[in-house]
């Protein structure tokens, strides 16, 4: 099993804070983070018309799948893809090969202008994926919650679920 | 690799359902959509053929409450069991945190489960992941069809782990949730030991 990515208050602020400005600053409906996996990490903007889920794990699995025909074809991967509809459009980017970045915007924003501040947004937020990882491999993190209790506790509700 | 975010306290686990073709992995995931209750499931996204045989794959999310003030939630996906989409396949073990292995138990079929679980090491390699690290169950499906093996000659043959597993009739619900309860059990469990 890989390890799991914990984030931190001050990371999810940080993070928090590029994606607000990535919104803004395009007039984007909704920007997310997500992970490979499929599992959102944060976002930004009104999500009550989203099934966030279900788009999610769509959208890893979009960029699983056009990973492989980038490598079929000789490339080792696309860092970018970009949906086109009649009225609202999504681009996507790969900040690394765990991290997502997705912009949904409609005719209000400009693929261009989206384009430009993904980029400025995509290194910031890079560095303080660094910085997490940094953290995760020097274990300076500790995580208190998750101990034995917890996983005894977590058993009696998945016992409570599954009657 | 579940994603833990101490600020909005969330817990996201990814397990994923692998066998052979027609082996009832999508049966699965559809009996516990059917059954548990909707405010604690999201939507069933299925990437299907229009036979209903499975494309790209069958994907789940099931909330299971709040544990020590974070919110837990695991997402279920099946792979395609066709041999024709391996690459497919490949791709929806990225990130996992469980896997459930079910085995088809009719007899003439115990081959396309040992070459099906033989592809899953193999695919499981390519992410630089091994079986032995990772929570794991079978499940010996099928169990009410007249042509079965034993359950003993199964275990002998696939259970080389010596891992829990689960006799099922996932069309009848039978085994289904004691297959995923054991499985989400482990995920947490080395979720705690991980720390």
């Amino acid at each position: 099993m890989q390890d799991s990515v914990s984030i931190f208050e001050d990371d999810y602020w940080a993070i928090n804070q590029q994606l607000k400005y990535l919104l803004r600053s395009t007039g984007a409906l909704i920007v997310l983070l997500i992970d490979k996996a499929g599992q959102v990490i944060t976002s930004a903007g009104d999500l009550s018309r989203l099934d966030v889920s279900s788009f999610a794990s769509l959208q890893a699995a979009d960029v699983a799948a056009t990973s492989q025909l980038a490598t079929l074809i000789g490339e080792k991967e696309f860092s970018s893809l970009f949906h086109q509809g009649r009225r609202e459009s999504i681009y996507v980017s790969l900040l690394n090969p765990n991290i997502i970045l997705v912009v949904i915007f409609d005719d209000q924003a400009t693929l261009g202008l989206v384009r430009i501040r993904v980029k400025t947004v995509s290194d910031q937020i890079t560095k303080i994926f660094e910085r997490i990882f940094a953290k995760l491999e020097r274990r300076t993190v500790s995580a208190p919650a998750f101990d034995e209790e917890f996983a005894l506790e977590a058993e009696a509700e998945i016992d409570n679920l599954f009657k | 690799m579940s994603l833990i975010n101490y600020a909005s306290r969330e817990i996201n686990c990814k397990i994923v359902y692998y066998g052979p073709g027609l082996g009832g992995k999508t049966t699965n995931i559809k009996y516990v959509y059917s059954k548990i209750a909707p405010e604690t499931r999201g939507k069933l996204i299925s990437l299907a053929t229009e036979l209903d045989r499975t494309l790209f794959f069958d994907f789940l999310p099931v909330d299971l409450g709040t544990i020590r003030g974070f919110k837990t939630r695991f997402h279920l996906y099946t792979v395609p069991g066709q041999v024709y989409y391996n690459a497919s396949r490949k791709l929806i073990l990225k990130g996992l945190d469980g896997l459930v292995f079910v085995a088809d138990s009719q007899a003439d079929r115990l081959d396309d489960n040992i070459d099906s679980l033989q592809n899953m090491y193999e695919n499981l390699a390519t992410h630089g992941m091994r079986i032995d690290g990772i929570p794991f169950v079978l499940q010996w499906n099928k169990r009410d069809l007249p042509n079965v093996s034993p359950v003993e000659q199964l275990d002998a043959i696939l259970n080389t782990l010596k891992v829990p597993a689960f006799p099922a009739i996932a069309t009848q619900g039978i085994g289904v949730f004691e297959t995923l309860k054991e499985v989400s059990k482990r995920v947490l469990r080395a979720l705690s030991q991980q720390q």
